[in-house]
Formats: C-alpha cells, sequence, structure tokens
C-alpha cells in the first residue's frame, strides 16, 4: 500500500477518497485552487497544496502542477477522482513518466473508451451489442444526414469525445437535423476542443442502466448495475442499484458483456459500462446497447457500495497499489437496495437555473450517507459545479429503501441558497417512480409537477413566523403583559408576495400565530416548539432568510420597511446577471443605439446560454464586463443611459 | 430557609377564598380588557381606514417579538369623565426595544382625538417619572390634538400640569436619558415640543404633523389658506424645517425606524445587585388565591404570600423573634436579591424599629426593597403612645423615605392610615406601586371613619340635650361607609393613578421581576438617612 497520495479534485469526491485512504492510514495530499483554500477537502487532508487560480484550467486541470505538488510531498501515487484529469491519457502518461502511480485505468484503456466511436467499433469486435449509428471519421454534412436517414428518426447526435450532455443533440426529423448538428458541434469545440459528432439511433423508452466493472489489468468482475434513468437534460438526478425489473438472466448478460469490455482494452481500476436499455416491454437479454465507457469511479458509485459492501476506493487502492482483485465474482452479493440523490444549488422552479451562495445552514440526518465537500458556511461558488451533496440509503427491499431516501431528504436541511431539495423529495413520492416504472424522460414529462412549488401550510407559516421572531425561549416572562396580549406582526414575504402574521402569547409557554391562510397554536415544552400538538417543522432564521425545511418546507424573507423605502426607487438601466455564470459575449458597444428586446450580451451559465436584451429603446452608456468574465447573480453588466422621459 | 406552608388547598375555607378572589379579578380583567380596546368602534374604524395601527399594535410592533410589557396606569380615568377616556387616552409602559428597557407612551388617537384630559397628564407625567427613576429611555408615540379644551384649567396651568411633560423631557435629555418621538399622527400645539423637544424624531409622510397653530386657527389668524400637510407634514419637517429627523413611509417603517435608534444608543445595565439563578417558587404561585382570606379582616400568615413569590420559597427571615407582626428578610426574585418588608398584623413600636433596622442593612448592602403591604396601621392606645410608638413609627418613615435602594411596594390587603408611610406608600416614592383586586386604600377603614364622625356628632347631639337613636345612628353612618367603600376600591385608586395598576395576584412574582429589572437600569447610590428619633 501506498504511504501518501495526493488526491487531484476537490469538493465531495476528494472528501471521500480521503476518507478511505486515511482509514488505511495513507496520508492524503490535497491540492487546492484560490477559491477552495479553506474547503473542506483541504481541512480534511494531511497536506495541502496550492495549484492555482480558481477557474479550473489554472488549477485543477492544471496536470504539470499536480504531479508536481506530488512530487513535491512525497506522493506514490494520484488519486484524480472524477472529472478533471481523471480521463485524460496524456496526463496519466505524464504521471507515469514522473514515476508516480496513477489510481486508476491506463492511458491505452481511456484512449480505447475516449471517442465514442472508436469506442463502440471496439466494443462491436469484442461481441458487445451496440446502437445502430454512424460513427465514422468522415464528417461531412450531407453524409451524416443520410446516415440519420438510414438510421431512422429520432437519432442522437453526440460529440465523438463527448461525455456529461455536452455536444448532444435529439433530432425528431430530417428538417432539424442541419440546425442541431450546427449547434452540437459549436458546443463540442467548446468544451472538448473537437467538433466531430456522431449520430445514433434514439431508443424512445430508454432507459440508463450501467454496470460497475472493476479490474486488476488481466481479470475483471462486475458488481451489477446501477440504473440512472432519473435524468433532466442528461444529467443523473437519482440513481439506484439494483435496477427496478432486472432479473437473473438479463443481469448476467449485461454484466458478461461489461467484463468483455473491460477485459477487451485490459482495464485495471473501477470503471462504469453504460448502457441504453429498451424499457417499453420489460428488460430483454437482446434490449440493452452499449453507449460508453466512463474509465474512472462514477459519481454514482456509493449505491454499488451499499448494496454490495464493497469499498470502491479501498478497491482502487490496493489495486494501483499491485494487488489482484480482492474478490471473485461468484463471490460478489446484492444485498437489498439503495438510492442516491444528488442535491445541487439550483433553483429547479426556474428551470434548474444554477445558484450560488453562502451555505449559512447545512445539516443532514445522522443515519443517512452524505457525501458533501461542503459545510456550514462554505461558499458555493460559480468556479464549480454546485453540488452540495448526494445522499445515499440502503434499505432491505426497495420499498424500504425509498421510504428511507423520503425520509432522508425531508429531514436534510440547507439554508443560503436555492437547492433542489424540494423536486429531489417530490421526485422520491413520484408514483412511477415508486412502482419502479422509469425512464430518461420521466423527469421531463413530469418536471411541471415535481417542480410546483407546495401550497404552504399554516404550520409552515407559523414555524416561520416563530422562527423569524427570534424569541428568548430562556425568558420566563415572554410575551408578558397584565390583561390582554400584545398582537405583534411578523411580516413575511416571498417574492412580492407578503405574509403578515400576529403573534399572540396566551401564556409564557403559549403562542397563538394567526397566518393569513389560519390559526395555529405553539406550546414551548422540553426545550422545543410543537405546532397544534406535532413537533413545529425544523426552522433557521438567519439575518433576514427564514429557512422552514421539510418536503413542505420554503424559504421567506423577514419584511423589514428600512429595506422596502430604499428600495422603492427601482433602476431599469441596469443589465444584471439573473444566475452566477461567464461571459460568452458583448454584443454592443458603448453608446450604441438599442431597440426594445435587443440582445445585449450572452451568458453562459452550466450547459446553457442566455441572452439578457434591453428592457426598452435606449444607448448603451456603460459595459461593465468583458468576454470571459466570471460573474456572481445580480452583478451589473450594462447601463443604459437614463431614459430622457424620466428625467424631471 | 425553605418556608412551609401550612394551606390545605383541598379545604372548603380554600376553595371559598380562590372564588372570592376569582369574582373580584373578573371585574378588573372586564375593566382593563374594555379599555384596551380604546376609544368608540367608529373611531377606530376610521383611525384604521386611514392606513394607521391601532395605538396597541404600534406598541406591539415597537417592541421586540415575545417582549414583556408592563403596562402602567391600564384602568387609568376607569369611572371618569362619563367614561369617555378609557387608560385615560394614553398608553404607558415598559418594554424591551432591541433589548433595551425602554419606556413607552403611546398617545390613543380614538379616544377623543388623543387630547389630554387631567389624568391623561398625570399618567404620561407619572410614566415620564418612572423613565426618570429608572433611566429608562423614552420612546413618544405622537398622536394627539394636545390639550383637552374643555378641561383646559385642569391640564394646562398648575406645576404638573401639561407644560410639564417638556420639562422632563428636558431634564431628562440632560441626564442622558434618550428622548425619542415617533410623530403618527397630529401633534398640534402645546403637543408639537413632544416631537420638538424629542433628541430624535421620526415623522410618518402624509399621516404626522406637527404645528403650532393648525390650518384653522392659521386661517382665521392671517387669512392664510394652507393644508396641513404643507403647514406640518412630514415632507416639509424633514426637508424645510429640521423639526423631525426622519421620514417614514408608514407606521411600520416609522417603528422600524424607531427600533434601529434605539439600536444606536450605545447603552448598557449599570452593574448592581448580585444575580443568581433563577428558580421557581417550591409552592404554586396559583395557590395565592387560596391562602389569602377573602375577607381583609381574616388575619393569615404572610409568609404563604412570600413563599410563593421567591425563588425556591426560600426566606431567610431577619430578627423573626422580634416584633413579629413585621416580617422581614433576605430572599432572591427570579434571581435578584431583594430585602423583604411585609405585615403580619399591627405595627407596635418593636416592629417599626426591626423595619427600620432592615431598611438600613439593605441600604448598605444596595438590596432592592419589596414591601407587602397589608396594614391596619400602628397600634393605638395608651400604653403604646407612653412609650413612643410615634418616634418608633418615625424611625421607620424615615429610613422608608430616605433610603436610595429601590423600593416596590405590593398592596395585597389593606392600606390605612400611618401603615401606609411606614410601608412606603405612593406618597414615598416607590419605583413602582401594584395593588391586587382584594387591596382596599382609605385613611381609615369606612365603619372607624363613620364611627369617629358619629361619635363626634352623638356628643355634640347629647351636649344640646338631644337623643340619637340607633337607628338614626346607623342612617348617618351608612354614607360614609359607602362612599369609603366606593373609594378604596382598587379601581378607584387605580383610575386616580395612585398606584400604577392592578394586577393578577398569580402575576406578582412577574410584576415584581420585571419592576426590578426596570429599576436596576440606574445606579444604585449610597443612602443618606435623616435623623433617626432615638
Amino acid at each position: 500500500m501506498f504511504d501518501t497520495i495526493l488526491i487531484a479534485n476537490r469538493g465531495e469526491i476528494a472528501c471521500r477518497i480521503m476518507q478511505t485512504a486515511q482509514a488505511l492510514g495513507v496520508r492524503c495530499v490535497a491540492v487546492y485552487s484560490d477559491a477552495d483554500a479553506s474547503a473542506r477537502h483541504v481541512e480534511m487532508a494531511d497536506a495541502a497544496v496550492h495549484i492555482g487560480g480558481s477557474a479550473p484550467a489554472d488549477s485543477y486541470l492544471r496536470g504539470d502542477v499536480v504531479i508536481q505538488a506530488a512530487l513535491d510531498t512525497g506522493a506514490q501515487a494520484i488519486h484524480p477522482g472524477y472529472g478533471f484529469l481523471s480521463e485524460n491519457p496524456e496526463f496519466v502518461e505524464a504521471v507515469e513518466a514522473a514515476g508516480l502511480t496513477f489510481i486508476g485505468p491506463s492511458a491505452h484503456a481511456i484512449r480505447s473508451m475516449g471517442l465514442k466511436d472508436a469506442a463502440k467499433s471496439l466494443m462491436e469486435k469484442a461481441g458487445v451489442p451496440v446502437v445502430p449509428g454512424y460513427h465514422g471519421a468522415d464528417q461531412n454534412d450531407s453524409l451524416l444526414a443520410e446516415k440519420a436517414t438510414e438510421i431512422g428518426y429520432p437519432v442522437l447526435i453526440k460529440a465523438v469525445a463527448g461525455g456529461g450532455g455536452k455536444g448532444m443533440r435529439l433530432v425528431e426529423s430530417e428538417g432539424a437535423f442541419a440546425a442541431a448538428l450546427e449547434s452540437a458541434r459549436s458546443e463540442a469545440k467548446k468544451a472538448f476542443g473537437n467538433s466531430d459528432v456522431l449520430v445514433e439511433k434514439f431508443v424512445t423508452k430508454p432507459r440508463h442502466i450501467e454496470i460497475q466493472v472493476f479490474g486488476d489489468g488481466s481479470d475483471a468482475v462486475h458488481l451489477f448495475e446501477r440504473d440512472c434513468s432519473l435524468q433532466r437534460r442528461h444529467q443523473k438526478v437519482i440513481e439506484e442499484a439494483p435496477a427496478p425489473g432486472m432479473n437473473d438472466a438479463v443481469r448476467a448478460a449485461m454484466g458478461k458483456a461489461a467484463v468483455r469490455a473491460a477485459k477487451a482494452i485490459g482495464y485495471s481500476g473501477a470503471g462504469t459500462v453504460e448502457f441504453i436499455v429498451d424499457g417499453s416491454d420489460g428488460l430483454r437479454e437482446d434490449g440493452f446497447w452499449f453507449m460508453e465507457m466512463n474509465t474512472r469511479l462514477q459519481v454514482e458509485h456509493p449505491v454499488t457500495e451499499a448494496i454490495t459492501g464493497v469499498d470502491l476506493v479501498e478497491w482502487q487502492l490496493r489495486v494501483a497499489a499491485g494487488a489482484r482483485l480482492p474478490k471473485k465474482q461468484e463471490e460478489l452479493k446484492i444485498e437489498g437496495h439503495s438510492f442516491e440523490a444528488r442535491l445541487y444549488a439550483e433553483d429547479a422552479a426556474n428551470d434548474f437555473l444554477p445558484a450560488t451562495g453562502r451555505l449559512t445552514h447545512l445539516m443532514f440526518p445522522s443515519d443517512t450517507r452524505a457525501d458533501t465537500g461542503v459545510r456550514s458556511g462554505d461558499y458555493i461558488s460559480p468556479y464549480y459545479d454546485p453540488m452540495i451533496a448526494k445522499i445515499t440509503v440502503h434499505g432491505a427491499t426497495r420499498a424500504v429503501a425509498l421510504g428511507k431516501l423520503r425520509n432522508a431528504l425531508a429531514k436534510t436541511q440547507v439554508a443560503g441558497t436555492v437547492t433542489n431539495l424540494n423536486f429531489l423529495h417530490a421526485l422520491a413520492c413520484h408514483e412511477g417512480f415508486a412502482n419502479g416504472d422509469v425512464d430518461t424522460g420521466l423527469i421531463g414529462r413530469d418536471q411541471a409537477m415535481l417542480t410546483e412549488a407546495k401550497p404552504l401550510s399554516v404550520t409552515v407559516l407559523a414555524s416561520a413566523a416563530l422562527s423569524a421572531a427570534k424569541l428568548d425561549t430562556s425568558a420566563s416572562n415572554l410575551g408578558f403583559s397584565l390583561w390582554q396580549p400584545l398582537a405583534r406582526q411578523i411580516v413575511l414575504t416571498q417574492g412580492e408576495e407578503l405574509f403578515t402574521c400576529v403573534l399572540r402569547f396566551i401564556t409564557p409557554r403559549e403562542v397563538e400565530i394567526q397566518t393569513p391562510i389560519g390559526k395555529a397554536v405553539a406550546h414551548f415544552k422540553n426545550d422545543a416548539w410543537t405546532i397544534g400538538g406535532m413537533p413545529a417543522t425544523h426552522t433557521i432564521t438567519i439575518a433576514e432568510q427564514v429557512h422552514v425545511f421539510g418536503p413542505e418546507g420554503a424559504t421567506f424573507t423577514l419584511f423589514d420597511p428600512l429595506q422596502q423605502s430604499s428600495a422603492a426607487s427601482g433602476d431599469t438601466d441596469l443589465i444584471l446577471a439573473p444566475m452566477p455564470g461567464s461571459v460568452k459575449s458583448v454584443l454592443v458597444k458603448n453608446g450604441q443605439n438599442v431597440a426594445l428586446d435587443q440582445p445585449l450580451c450572452v451568458l453562459e451559465a452550466m450547459k446553457m446560454e442566455h441572452s439578457l436584451l434591453a428592457q426598452r429603446i435606449g444607448e448603451v452608456a456603460e459595459i461593465y464586463v468583458k468576454e470571459g468574465d466570471q460573474v456572481e447573480a445580480g452583478a451589473a453588466l450594462i447601463r443604459l443611459a437614463p431614459d430622457a422621459s424620466d428625467v424631471e | 430557609m425553605k418556608l412551609t406552608s401550612k394551606a390545605l388547598p383541598n379545604s372548603a375555607e380554600f376553595k371559598a377564598n380562590v372564588a372570592a378572589h376569582e369574582d373580584a379579578l373578573a371585574q378588573i380583567a372586564e375593566v382593563a380588557n374594555t379599555a384596551a380596546l380604546g376609544g368608540p368602534e367608529a373611531s377606530r374604524e376610521r383611525h384604521v381606514k386611514r392606513g394607521k395601527m391601532l395605538p396597541r399594535e404600534r406598541v406591539a410592533n415597537l417592541l421586540d417579538a415575545g417582549s414583556a410589557f408592563l403596562e402602567v396606569g391600564a384602568t387609568a380615568a376607569h369611572g371618569m369623565y362619563e367614561g369617555v377616556a378609557p387608560s385615560a387616552g394614553v398608553i404607558a409602559g415598559i418594554g424591551t426595544v432591541e433589548g433595551h428597557e425602554v419606556m413607552v407612551i403611546c398617545n390613543d388617537a380614538t379616544v377623543k382625538g388623543g387630547t389630554y384630559y387631567p389624568m391623561t397628564v398625570k399618567k404620561h407625567l407619572r410614566a415620564q417619572e418612572i423613565a426618570e427613576e429608572n433611566n429608562l429611555p423614552c420612546v413618544y408615540l405622537v398622536d394627539s390634538g394636545g390639550a383637552n379644551l374643555p378641561n383646559q384649567d385642569e391640564v394646562f396651568p398648575d406645576r404638573d400640569h401639561f407644560g410639564r411633560i417638556f420639562y422632563n423631557q428636558a431634564r431628562m435629555s440632560a441626564k442622558g436619558i434618550p428622548q425619542i418621538a415617533a410623530v403618527m399622527g397630529s401633534c398640534t400645539a402645546g403637543g408639537a415640543y413632544v416631537p420638538a423637544m424629542s433628541d430624535v424624531t421620526i415623522i410618518v409622510r402624509e399621516q404626522g404633523t406637527i404645528f403650532l397653530a393648525g390650518p384653522p386657527l392659521v386661517k382665521a389668524a392671517t387669512g392664510e389658506v394652507v393644508t396641513a400637510e404643507d403647514l406640518g407634514g412630514g415632507d416639509v419637517h424633514t426637508r424645510l424645517s429640521g423639526v423631525a429627523d426622519y421620514l417614514a413611509e408608514d407606521d411600520a417603517h416609522a417603528l422600524a425606524l424607531v427600533r434601529r435608534a434605539v439600536s444606536h444608543l450605545n447603552r448598557s445595565k449599570p452593574s448592581t445587585v448580585t444575580w443568581q439563578n433563577s428558580e421557581e417558587p417550591a409552592y404554586d404561585p396559583s395557590e395565592l388565591f387560596g391562602v389569602v382570606p377573602a375577607d381583609l379582616r381574616t388575619p393569615y400568615d404572610i409568609r404563604e404570600v412570600i413563599a410563593r413569590i421567591v425563588d425556591g420559597s426560600r426566606f431567610d427571615e431577619f430578627k423573626p423573634r422580634y416584633g413579629e407582626t413585621l416580617v422581614t428578610g433576605f430572599a432572591h426574585l427570579k434571581g435578584c436579591p431583594i430585602g423583604i418588608i411585609a405585615n403580619n398584623g399591627v405595627l407596635f413600636s418593636e416592629a417599626a424599629q426591626k423595619g427600620a433596622h432592615f431598611v438600613e442593612l439593605c441600604s448598605q448592602r444596595k438590596i432592592p426593597l419589596v414591601f407587602l403591604q397589608n396594614i391596619t396601621g400602628f397600634m393605638v392606645g395608651r400604653k403604646y403612645e407612653n412609650e413612643g410608638i410615634a418616634r418608633h413609627g418615625a424611625k421607620l418613615v424615615t429610613a422608608v423615605a430616605t433610603t436610595s435602594v429601590p423600593k416596590i411596594t405590593m398592596l395585597v390587603g389593606g392600606s390605612f392610615g400611618a401603615g401606609n408611610y411606614g410601608m412606603a406608600g405612593r406618597a414615598y416614592q416607590p419605583r413602582f406601586l401594584w395593588t391586587w383586586p382584594n387591596s382596599r386604600i382609605s385613611v381609615m377603614g369606612g365603619p372607624q371613619a363613620a364611627g369617629v364622625l358619629a361619635t363626634v356628632k352623638r356628643d355634640a347631639i347629647e351636649r344640646k340635650g338631644g337623643a340619637w337613636s340607633a337607628q338614626e345612628e346607623a342612617e348617618f353612618k351608612q354614607p360614609t361607609i359607602d362612599m369609603f367603600e366606593e373609594q378604596s376600591h382598587p379601581l378607584y385608586a387605580s383610575a386616580r393613578l395612585w398606584d400604577d395598576g392592578i394586577i393578577d395576584p398569580r402575576k406578582s412574582r412577574d410584576v415584581l421581576s420585571l419592576s426590578l429589572s426596570a429599576a436596576l437600569n440606574a445606579p444604585i447610590e449610597d443612602t443618606r438617612f435623616g435623623v433617626f428619633r432615638m
């Protein structure tokens, strides 16, 4: 075993790797960017090296600096985590050239799987079923269109070098092909520096089922499947293992195919073979096709760990240190069922716009596995993936595990940024999902229902008002009055909506709370509030923000009359960034006259480009940003000259 | 030492006591709750329609959420002025704003336009007196038409009339006691000086007005036609005149601005007494109704009351074997050390001397004093006069009058004659004086007064050789007895602000603790006693 390893990553995966490594007595070296100087993974590490600026290209993607850090700190091996340098064969070669061990597959294996078309022909040769498609080197537009017609619509255009949904377009009919091809190419070029695409058949009720494989260079085993069908825009949301509706025969067929795939490239370490599965008529032994192989530890590996009892990171370390596979295929068994939900800082109700913000409060239920790279007080910056945590549960059956997932999500508390927590909870309660009737289109179809705000309950409003009142419950004369109790208003807002709640103390430990939607009585007993006899919803008030946790939870702002008056005069001249992101382009110049709805600049956030439009006719007075600038939500981008008609 | 109660909660007597006290309390509660509504319904509706908060809402939303509100004079002016001035048209009391205890004085414009009746003035001045003695910042929520004109002779000219309000503001400001005003309605004539004399003034736009003479008077005097807003509205006073400092959009904004002003006072309570952790009494305070006899004339052990007020029912009784009709001793109340002086019968010379001794002790140690009054007076008769009971009584009165420690007085029974003086009655300026619904206050008992008058009359009749039948004597006595009965009632007393309010006896602990807490905003000075007649 290694004495010291360097983890060339950040966030939850860096922490997760350290957890296992440190338990094995391995010293861990972290690397960090400017933005991560006080991040959790740095705190956990035995040593940490600063490797550059906040943008990934200035730090976590700088292989040479990472390798130097490993050499400087006496690390013998580098664990790449996922993302960043994890599937970069040149980096693997550089690591090995520096005399270090790369904890992962060989450069050759990564290369073999890195280009999708090549990977597919390789797999076809190895006897692994692949989706009908065109994976040729000839990228002529008309040829691609022809091939698409041949395969039959709908088809998918995908970046050859792609992954994570980038450079991917679904084309429903021939007429839309050319435009989709154009945009897929430009996105692929930008993301991977390679605009080549492939075209393949689009399975109409597709399920995403992947097989976890593990190799030691000569032998390989599989650790069963994970179902990752619950996706939104090709981003996994909830993963589970085993897959609902899976039977032994299909599992064996898929497992064998995956092991064949791994062996075909002499695979070493943890890898995932992704299949697209036709879920329209149950799972069949001939109804799955190879999609791609991820030559790294997968984000959703905890569900596999939960059902197999295997610590995949431990296996990675042992195999990288030269050991053989720790278990044989027949020694691996499925125990129960597991779910993982990905908790993100994103605004589900607002088309999942990514969010940033200081996590003023973060708490997970104690009986749940929560893989996280952040703590209360940490900042979700615009530089990296805004994942807050992965919440993993395990139960004897799927139903038990799903119940635990709902419970865990209901008890998870996050404040300081919007999250997809309520969306995840709604998804965990989705009837079709509960029945195991999943496919990759489920979220898209039911998105409106899954993201709709729950109607506020009296309990939630009363809990919020109680929390916002910041009562000193240690005071024995709370709310004391000689005769009639005073009626204290607590005014909460949600956007434009105003909720005036009125608190009246009946006794120092009993408060009547009148809300716009009804009345509740709260009692303070044994150091906690109950409302209507039930424990009050967990809440926290930080500055003016009132957070009510739980599936019916909501966030309110405590109305401050002092703020109201200063904000009374709205500024329509300023164009503000609606979300954190980078400025893709500025489309206007100083002094230019602009029309109503004319695009002024383009902001790129996550995988989407947002055009920011002029809200009125006017003249550009000032431009505060330039192309490539990283901006926070609410940052001023462009200012129009004051409208002459506004001037008194 | 922990007191031991001899109460029998299941006894018929206990239950009868409870019933009698509950009846007495219900009468007070009804008066207080009716007064709390303010003016007539039509006025209240008109007030709310103008977008204004009702005065009690203003107070509630000025104070910290969950703040206690120790109201002063809740039933002031009850039964006076044909009942048109509930609470005397002004709300006063102590609550916390941004953690600071402050005195709030809030006009009720639904009561005759918030104009000042004689009792309004008296209540306003009493609230200021409490603020001044206890070093409490004052917040004035102003909405008043000024002096009540039909009563001008009892409101304007004398020392303790309207002008004293501004005198007090100036004096308090000079002492560093902050004066903050929010003008949330009219502020006319003399009333204009409340905001003008404040350290910091807030005014509500298109709602608050400040002027020495309103538009009708201006027109009459000079012919100038001007709107109230242009004459003295919020915009004018914050932009042109400088009479007010902050312009608020509405009541809520004004109250938030007051809260912010208080948050910038840079004040902290002085270090005075040594606090302990608070502890509930070992005996339930709700049993007070059962242990105190329904009839004032029935003697009982005052320790039954003490056991239901002080922490852990623990009482270090001082000189328990001497002058037993006055109980003195040390205890803690919600953690605050106190010295208790409580009546347990008529005062004798020994009891008076012991009381004076105990006041000296507490003054020396700077321990606040709590007086529990249930006193029929000093013992009378030749033996007592000859041994100099007046001399010994004077010692107690001197000690009580001149001590610098905070005194809080609670009338838990009778308060008759000179006993009232020795036990820190109103004239002895206790920081607070609270009464129970069963208490009675008068120079002597009604039957005794009637008896004195009847004796004088009978002597006169008999001197002239006339005769006076028992029937005639009874008829002669009855009006006096009735008058004393009415005038000694706590509602009559409280209406005239002879005290700071009637309280629910079961809340005595809270009331005393809040009073102590308020009092301890002022440092406790060294005491210099007068000459004791030895």
